[in-house]
C-alpha cells in the first residue's frame, strides 16, 4: 500500500496478470472455484479480441440497450447550485433503467459462448438483478437472483420485475440480509453448480477476472462521454463525479480518462447518517484493507476482521466493500473519494427532479449531491460530468415513506 | 517434527486412519469449547479442527453459518480462539489442533504477529478456505517461520497442475473437498473421491484428509478406506444447534457421535 504513490503514473498496466491492482484485487476464493475462474478468464480474454463477439456486443448495446446514452447539460440545475456547468451522462435512459445492463449484456454473451445454461446473480437495489433477469429472458436461460431479505422489502418493484421476467428471486436471510449476504449466497450456489452455471457479478469487485471484465463492459460510458463532451465543448471536462457502491458505474466513466491528469475523479460513497456516526457505507472514506468476496480491498470491518454492517438509504450503495481498482485509485491519489449523507442525497434527488424533470436513482443522487457542492466552488467556465447511473422509479416507495405517504 | 506430522506417522505405523472432528469455536457459547475438545479426544478424535467464527462464511452451508452467528453473538474473536487452545493445551499436549476459517481475521491481525501468537498458544496448523496457493506466498512463509503447518484444499475441479501447486506449499496434510458445494450438503460420491485420490497420490507424499458430506460411521468407513484422515463437521455442529438450550449436555452427546464415527473409521469398508 505504501509503495502505491511511487508507482502511480499510468494505470494502463493494471491489473497484473493475476488481477492485482497494487496490493488489491487478486483471487481469494475456495479451491473449487479456481479452475472455473481460469476458464472464465481465458474465455473473456479470447472473446474481447474476437471481432464477431465485439460486433454482436455493439449491436446489442445499440439495439437492445439503446446506446449511446445522451450527455445532457443540466442548465437549470447547474444555475440553481451555482458555479460550474454540470452535464449528466444519462445511463438512466438505458433499457431497464440503469448502467447495469451494459455489463449483463456482455457477460450473457460470454455465458452463451461458454455453453452455460443457467445464470445466477446477486443484487442490492435490484437493478443488477433486473438487468440479469432481462438478458436471461432474452437468451432463454434459467436465472436465479439472490437478494437480501432487507433489500427485498425496500425494493418491492424490482423484485416483481425480476419475477415477471421469469427469474427466481431467492430471499437471503443470513447475516445482515443485504447485498453482501446475497453475494455470499450466490458464491455458494456457484460452487455447487459450477458446471452449468455462469455467475454474472454486477460490479467491479469479486475474484479476478470480474473487476477487470466488468470494467471493460462498463467503459462504454466513459468512451461515449469523451466523444460527446468533445463535440459539445471541444475539450475534456474538469471533473467526473459518480457514486460508488461496488464502483462499476464510476470505473466505467473514469477509466477512459485515466491518463488525462487534467480530469479530476470524484467517487461518492454512501455516507448514511454521516461518516462520523459510524452508520454509513463508505469503506474508502472510513474503512481499512482486508479480504472479502474474492478480493483484497478497502472494507468496513472491526478490529477482529469481522465485516461490519453498513447503512445507506440507497440499497445499491449498502455494501461494506468496494472494487479493488478504486482502492488502488485512492492510494495512488488519482481519484478522490468522498461521502454524501442520506439527507444530502435526498435534497439532490428533489432538486434535480424539480429543476430538470429527471427523477434520479437514490444511488445517483449521491453523485449529484457532491457535484452540486463541487460546482458551487468552481467558476462557470468549468465543466463537471455526473454519471446519472440510474433512474429513480424504483425508489418511489422509499421517498413516499419518508414523506409519510402510502402508495 | 510437528505435532501433526507426528500424529500421522504414529497412526500409519499403527495402521490406522485419523478422525478429525470440526467444531466452531465459541459455539454456542465460549465456555463450551474446551470441555468439548477434551470430550472429543477422549472419544477417539486424533486431531481437532477448530472453526474460527467469521461474519461471511462463503464456503459454508446453513449449519456452520448458524454456528458462526451463535459464536459471534458472544463476540468470539480470533484472540479468544487462541485463548481457548491455550487452555486446552494445559492438559492435552499431544492432540494437534488446526484452525479452520477465512483469511480476513488473520489478515487484519497481520500474518507474522498472528503466527507467533498462534504457535505460542499451541496451534499446529491453519487452513484458510479463501486463500488459494496463488495468493499464499507471504502467508505460508510467516506460518513456516512459526512452525505452523499450512493446510490447503483440493477439490474435484483441481487438475494436476493445481495439485502440484498445492503440494509445494502444503504441510501437515492436504484437505480434499469431496464434492463441488458447501459444507453440510449431502453429495458424497466415494467412488469419485477414490479415483481423484489415486491421482493426487502421484503428486504428493503428504497425508490426505477428506471432508464434506461424511455424516455417519458408514460413510466415515468408506472414506477411511481411501483417505488418511476423515473430517466430520456439519453433523456434529447440527447436534450443537439442537442442544443450544442445554449446553452442559453437548460434550457427552458429541462424544457419543465421535465414538461412533471412530468405529466407522477403524473398520474401513
Amino acid at each position: 500500500m505504501t509503495q502505491a504513490t511511487a508507482e502511480s503514473a499510468s494505470q494502463e498496466n493494471y491489473p497484473d496478470e493475476r488481477g492485482h491492482f497494487g496490493p488489491y484485487g487478486g483471487r481469494f476464493v475456495a479451491e473449487t472455484l479456481m479452475l472455473p475462474l481460469d476458464e472464465l478468464n481465458q474465455a473473456y480474454r479470447k472473446y474481447m479480441k474476437d471481432p464477431e463477439f465485439l460486433a454482436e456486443l455493439d449491436e446489442d448495446l445499440a439495439q437492445f440497450v439503446g446506446r449511446p446514452s445522451p450527455l445532457y447539460l443540466a442548465a437549470r440545475w447547474s444555475e440553481q447550485v451555482g458555479g460550474a456547468r454540470i452535464y449528466l451522462k444519462r445511463e438512466d435512459l438505458n433499457h431497464t433503467g440503469a448502467h447495469k445492463i451494459n455489463n449483463t449484456v456482455g457477460q450473457a454473451l460470454l455465458a452463451k459462448r461458454m455453453g452455460k445454461t443457467r445464470i445466477i446473480a446477486e443484487t442490492g437495489a435490484g437493478q443488477h438483478g433486473v438487468a440479469s433477469a432481462t438478458v436471461a429472458a432474452r437468451l432463454g436461460m434459467e436465472c436465479v437472483v439472490y437478494m437480501g431479505a432487507e433489500d427485498i422489502k425496500r425494493q418491492a418493484i424490482n423484485v416483481y420485475r425480476m419475477r415477471m421476467l421469469g427469474a427466481e428471486v431467492v430471499s437471503v436471510k443470513s447475516g445482515s440480509k443485504t447485498l453482501k449476504d446475497a453475494l455470499n449466497e450466490a458464491l455458494r450456489d456457484w460452487v455447487t453448480n459450477v458446471d452449468n452455471t455462469f455467475y454474472i457479478i454486477g460490479t467491479v469487485a469479486g475474484p479476478h477476472p470480474y473487476p477487470v471484465m466488468v470494467r471493460d463492459f462498463q467503459t462504454v460510458i466513459g468512451r461515449e462521454t469523451r466523444q460527446q463532451i468533445m463535440q459539445a465543448e471541444g475539450r475534456l471536462p474538469d471533473a467526473l463525479v459518480a457514486c460508488v457502491g461496488g464502483g462499476s458505474n464510476a470505473i466505467g466513466l473514469f477509466h477512459p480518462f485515466i491518463d488525462d491528469p487534467s480530469v479530476a475523479f470524484y467517487g461518492v460513497e454512501g455516507g448514511g447518517d454521516g461518516v462520523e456516526t459510524g452508520r454509513h457505507a463508505a469503506p474508502l472514506c472510513a474503512g481499512s484493507s482486508g479480504v472479502l468476496h474474492g478480493n483484497r480491498t478497502y472494507l468496513m470491518e472491526d478490529s477482529d476482521g469481522q465485516i461490519s454492517e453498513t447503512h445507506s438509504i440507497s440499497a445499491g450503495l449498502d455494501y461494506p466493500g468496494v472494487g479493488p481498482e478504486h482502492a488502488w485509485l485512492k492510494d495512488t491519489g488519482r481519484a478522490s473519494y468522498v461521502a454524501i449523507t442520506d439527507t444530502e442525497a435526498l435534497d439532490a434527488f428533489h432538486g434535480l427532479t424539480r429543476t430538470e424533470g429527471i427523477i434520479p436513482a437514490l444511488e445517483s443522487s449521491h453523485a449529484l449531491a457532491y457535484a452540486g457542492k463541487l460546482a458551487a466552488t468552481l467558476g462557470k467556465d468549468k465543466i463537471i460530468v455526473v454519471n446519472l447511473s440510474g433512474r429513480g422509479d424504483k425508489d418511489i416507495h422509499t421517498i413516499a415513506d419518508l414523506d409519510g405517504i402510502k402508495i | 517434527m510437528s505435532r501433526i506430522k507426528q500424529r500421522f506417522a504414529d497412526l500409519k505405523s499403527a495402521n490406522r486412519k485419523a478422525l478429525i472432528p470440526y467444531i466452531t469455536a465459541g459455539d454456542p457459547q465460549p465456555g463450551t469449547t474446551v470441555p468439548l475438545m477434551h470430550a472429543m479426544v477422549a472419544a477417539g478424535a486424533d486431531l481437532i479442527e477448530l472453526g474460527v467464527p467469521f461474519s461471511d462464511p462463503m464456503a459454508d452451508g446453513p449449519v456452520i453459518q448458524a454456528a458462526c452467528e451463535r459464536a459471534l453473538e458472544h463476540h468470539v474473536t480470533l484472540h479468544n480462539v487462541l485463548d481457548m487452545v491455550r487452555e486446552f493445551r494445559q492438559t492435552d499436549t499431544d492432540t494437534p489442533v488446526i484452525l479452520m476459517g477465512y483469511l480476513n481475521p488473520i489478515e487484519v491481525w497481520g500474518y507474522s504477529d498472528f503466527s507467533q501468537a498462534a504457535a505460542a498458544a499451541g496451534i499446529d496448523g491453519v487452513l484458510t478456505v479463501d486463500l488459494p496457493p496463488e495468493e499464499a506466498g507471504e502467508f505460508t512463509a510467516a506460518m513456516r517461520d512459526a512452525a505452523i503447518d499450512t493446510i490447503f484444499l483440493l477439490s474435484p475441479t483441481s487438475d494436476g497442475n493445481r495439485m502440484d501447486k498445492v503440494s509445494q506449499l502444503a504441510s501437515g496434510f492436504i484437505y480434499y473437498v469431496s464434492f463441488k458445494g458447501v459444507t453440510g450438503a449431502n453429495r458424497l460420491d466415494v467412488t469419485a473421491v477414490a479415483d481423484k485420490l489415486a491421482d493426487l497420490r502421484k503428486h504428493t507424499d503428504l497425508p490426505v484428509g477428506v471432508g464434506f458430506g461424511i455424516r455417519d460411521a458408514e460413510t466415515a468407513g468408506q472414506v477411511a478406506a481411501v483417505a488418511d484422515a476423515v473430517v466430520v463437521g456439519s453433523v456434529l455442529v447440527k447436534q450443537i444447534a439442537d442442544l443450544v438450550d442445554q449446553p452442559d449436555s453437548i460434550p457427552a452427546t458429541l462424544a457419543a457421535t465421535v465414538a461412533e464415527l471412530r468405529s466407522g473409521v477403524d473398520s474401513p469398508a
